[in-house]
């Protein structure tokens, strides 16, 4: 490995967040993107091809040494490490919302769910997952919430563009702007009185 | 009325626990609507409300507020249909879009969420080099341990006493009055001490039962704490202030 990508291997294993690339930059003033990308690569080649029990992965807004998954059931039962708890159901479908509706208060969530958030929110802020972004211009100013980077890295996402954009989803809105206009949707088969 | 989304059919009358099956009334009535193989822009109101109501019955669900809700909403679009429309009239809302708008809205979130269920399923599985607690910590998880596991710590236990002496007769019970008196001396002399500082290397198990319940019992009458930092590390023993003050 050359200097770079061992000052890279290094920044990564002391920093305990995601580092982006223009980030990585900051190590070295002499080295340009293209040879940061280039040490970067080399580093993850390294980890692949020399068998090592963790690996380099792009997410959350940049880039974490991650131990691989096979490991994962050792070092729980051992009790070093323990994996946060998958989030229910109701949960994620208040995070899928919030992930594509971002900023979006709590009465506009449970208008899509068709129950009241109040309980889950609550529980994914305390996850950090998400947090008050804005304030709403309607009555009572309502808190509007957004996701967070600890969201990205919790879902393995380099950014939200990541997410399936709406119209790859099998069902897609025919409406243009579903996000904010609530447009009566095209309704074909309708009998003639 | 087939169920898929349960295991086993449940008779009538019988007590349902998946409460959690549907994710909401908006849930139901799309699995409704895919069992019954029904056009999402054209939805039989009557038919749909009567198996949504079923439904309700079946899973207990009589009092969730939400489920009442849209049975209501299903009802009123129905008799918004049965409105006599007038002959020649320019343009008549479907009173169904708003539902369809909705429906469609929560069946594309669904879609949603099954990529980040898969995503987050992925990424838990790997640890950081630091994972640094955020908040608060989320509890740990159960202990789990096999028996073959817990037999060789005992056995672990066992080897670490002097002559395990299966045959001889202890000549003493467990003094637990005596260890009280150590532990007290020792304390006397020291703030903090550990577990290895009260039982020594080459300890009977009479003397280790004994040092253990004479801490729990001085832990009790809160003469002392004990703190135990990591699973499987040495047992940290403090004097309470409290309990001298007493």
């Amino acid at each position: 490995m050359n200097s770079l990508a061992k000052l890279l291997e290094a920044a990564l294993f002391a920093s305990p967040r995601p580092i982006p690339t223009d980030e990585l930059r900051a190590l070295d003033a002499d080295a340009s993107k293209a040879a940061v990308q280039s040490a970067l690569d080399e580093l993850r080649e390294h980890y692949n091809v020399d068998g090592h029990g963790v690996e380099l992965v792009e997410q959350g807004g940049g880039w974490q040494v991650l131990t691989r998954p096979e490991y994962t059931e050792a070092i729980e039962r051992a009790q070093m490490a323990v994996r946060p708890h998958r989030l229910s159901g109701a949960a994620l479908e208040t995070l899928a919302i919030i992930a594509y509706r971002q900023p979006i208060g709590r009465a506009d969530i449970a208008e899509i769910r068709g129950v009241d958030v109040g309980a889950i929110l609550k529980s994914l802020l305390e996850r950090g997952l998400v947090d008050v972004v804005a304030r709403g211009e309607g009555l009572g100013r309502p808190l509007l919430y957004g996701t967070t980077p600890l969201f990205l890295e919790q879902f393995a996402l380099r950014h939200l563009e990541e997410l399936p954009r709406i119209d790859e989803l099998s069902i897609a809105l025919r409406s243009s702007e579903p996000a904010t206009a609530p447009a009566t949707a095209p309704v074909p088969a309708v009998s003639a009185a | 009325m087939t169920s898929p989304h349960q295991g086993a059919s449940v008779g009538q009358g019988s007590f349902v626990v998946e409460l959690t099956t549907f994710n909401g009334p908006l849930d139901l009535l799309l699995s409704l609507i895919r069992d019954e193989k029904v056009d999402i822009y054209d939805i039989p109101i009557a038919h749909i409300c009567k198996q949504f109501l079923a439904k309700m019955h079946e899973l207990a669900m009589n009092d969730a507020a939400d489920y009442l809700e849209m049975a209501a909403r299903l009802l009123r679009i129905k008799a918004q249909m049965l409105l006599p429309r007038h002959e020649g009239e320019v343009q008549w809302d479907d009173p169904r879009a708003e539902l369809v708008r909705r429906l469609l809205e929560y069946q594309q979130m669904r879609e949603v969420v099954d990529v980040l269920e898969r995503l987050g399923e992925d990424r838990r599985n790997r640890f950081a080099r630091a994972w640094t607690p955020t908040l608060s910590a989320p509890p740990q998880a159960p202990l789990a341990l096999s028996l073959a596991e817990l037999l060789v710590a005992v056995d672990r236990v066992i080897r670490s006493v002097k002559q395990p002496g299966v045959h001889d007769v202890v000549p003493r019970a467990i003094d637990v009055d005596g260890a009280i008196a150590i532990v007290r001396a020792l304390l006397a002399l020291r703030a903090s001490a550990r577990w290895r500082d009260v039982v020594r290397d080459d300890a009977e198990p009479w003397e280790v039962l004994s040092a253990l319940l004479a801490l729990l019992e001085l832990a009790r009458r809160s003469e002392l704490k004990l703190a135990q930092n990591r699973p499987f590390s040495d047992v940290e023993i403090r004097r309470e202030l409290a309990g001298e003050a007493a």
